[in-house]
């Protein structure tokens, strides 16, 4: 049996999180969902493969983990909400996540998204109907 | 009877919650964006709702994978918010009201939207955050508050029609509730923003304001796209858009726009505030 193809699977650069990743990932989402709980994260941080082993996650899906490789957990299947709960509290920033995925720095991430409110308030006047500060 | 007076907009980034808490709102970042939102606050300290419905989307607080709901209504006394795992302080507990959560979860199965009903539900940031950009912080909040979940996160995700139609639901069953209740509904989430993947970082500040435009006076117009045109356009996190549809659908169709109000970016995200008076 193939997973069915779906209309958004040619978007590049994004991997919609439906079935097919679902699946497979359960879990590692199960790992990541754990890390709402304080006591789980302090497990985690202490020994990660003990946790991984626990948690029944293994394979890539274990050596993504210890290696941190947050575009490879998300290529498999980890869904970017849960992937934040492991990202945040090691002190890597959506953003940092979001850069990473790219290949650029964090700086040029941030400076890309800055770029892209230039002339906002330019555009909000001509349609004139908009509050603008 | 329970009359809805109005709607509002906005989107639920995280990283509001944090400025809220550390107090950075007039900061240069921030500044514009918190600004926005005051005649959003001054037209509801007037309006002085009893309620507020919140349609948003849970992230991993209240619902895992194992069951993921399309459609969740809260149908309890309180609603607590708690550790997300992202380092948001959590807030004081929401008081609901579940005599009309119960008579909005009845009407609805009633016109065949067969809803969950939630007798204990923890509520994220996608809940607490446009409560606390509208209100500022509380120790007790002054006003009630009933979360409304949307799955956007676990595709198959309802098409922004369904949600549109959601609304239209949750409109007449709340005019069929006898009770005398002022009502606000806030359609949270959006606008675009994407933060996974090497395209992760799109905003598109044109179909920005073109969802807006069309949301206050043109609903039906969203209801030409596929989830997948609106993942093209808007991002993968953008498809949370659709929630504002659901507002929508249960204010009368010629509500008046008293307030339009676009920033980007705003953390990853281009964030909007719409305010609509139904009376």
């Amino acid at each position: 049996m193939n997973w069915q193809k779906q209309d958004y699977d040619d978007i590049p650069g994004t991997y919609v999180f439906d079935g097919q990743r679902a699946h497979p990932a359960y879990a590692i989402n199960k790992l990541l969902y754990t890390f709402n709980d304080e006591a789980c994260r302090a497990e985690f941080d202490a020994d990660p493969a003990a946790y991984c082993d626990k948690m029944g996650v293994t394979g890539d899906f274990k050596k993504a983990v210890l290696a941190q490789d947050f575009l490879g957990l998300l290529r498999m299947g980890a869904n970017i909400y849960f992937l934040a709960k492991m990202c945040i509290p090691r002190g890597v920033s959506v953003q940092d996540a979001g850069a990473a995925f790219q290949g650029i720095s964090t700086e040029e991430f941030q400076q890309r998204l800055l770029d892209k409110g230039n002339g906002l308030s330019d555009i909000l006047a001509k349609r004139g109907d908009y509050w603008n500060g | 009877m329970a009359k809805i007076i109005g709607g509002i907009t906005s989107s639920h980034i995280p990283a509001v919650g944090n400025a809220i808490s550390q107090g950075l709102t007039q900061e240069p970042y921030w500044k514009r964006f918190f600004d926005g939102y005051e005649p959003a606050k001054t037209w509801l300290q007037q309006a002085k709702p009893d309620v507020v419905i919140v349609v948003y989307n849970d992230h991993g607080l209240n619902f895992f994978l194992d069951k993921v709901p399309t459609f969740a209504l809260g149908c309890a006394d309180i609603y607590e918010n708690a550790d997300e795992g992202w380092g948001l302080k959590p807030t004081a507990p929401f008081t609901g009201d579940a005599q009309l959560s119960w008579h909005i979860a009845q009407s609805l199965v009633e016109q065949e939207f067969d809803i969950c009903t939630c007798q204990e539900m923890k509520v994220d940031h996608g809940f607490v955050n446009p409560i606390r950009a509208l209100y500022g912080d509380h120790e007790q909040w002054p006003v009630k508050a009933i979360p409304l979940a949307v799955n956007t996160v676990q595709h198959p995700v309802p098409s922004a029609a369904r949600c549109l139609k959601l609304g239209r639901a949750l409109g007449k069953a709340l005019e069929s509730y006898p009770e005398d209740t002022r009502v606000v509904i806030l359609g949270t989430g959006g606008l675009s923003h994407q933060l996974q993947g090497e395209r992760a970082g799109i905003i598109d500040v044109e179909f920005d304001l073109e969802c807006m435009d069309k949301i206050a006076t043109e609903p039906e117009w969203m209801t030409q796209f596929s989830n997948a045109e609106i993942i093209r356009r808007a991002g993968s996190e953008g498809i949370e858009t659709i929630m504002w549809l659901v507002m929508r659908g249960a204010l009368k169709d010629d509500a008046a726009v008293l307030h339009k109000h676009y920033h980007a970016p705003i953390s990853n995200t281009g964030a909007g505030v719409l305010v609509l008076d139904n009376q």
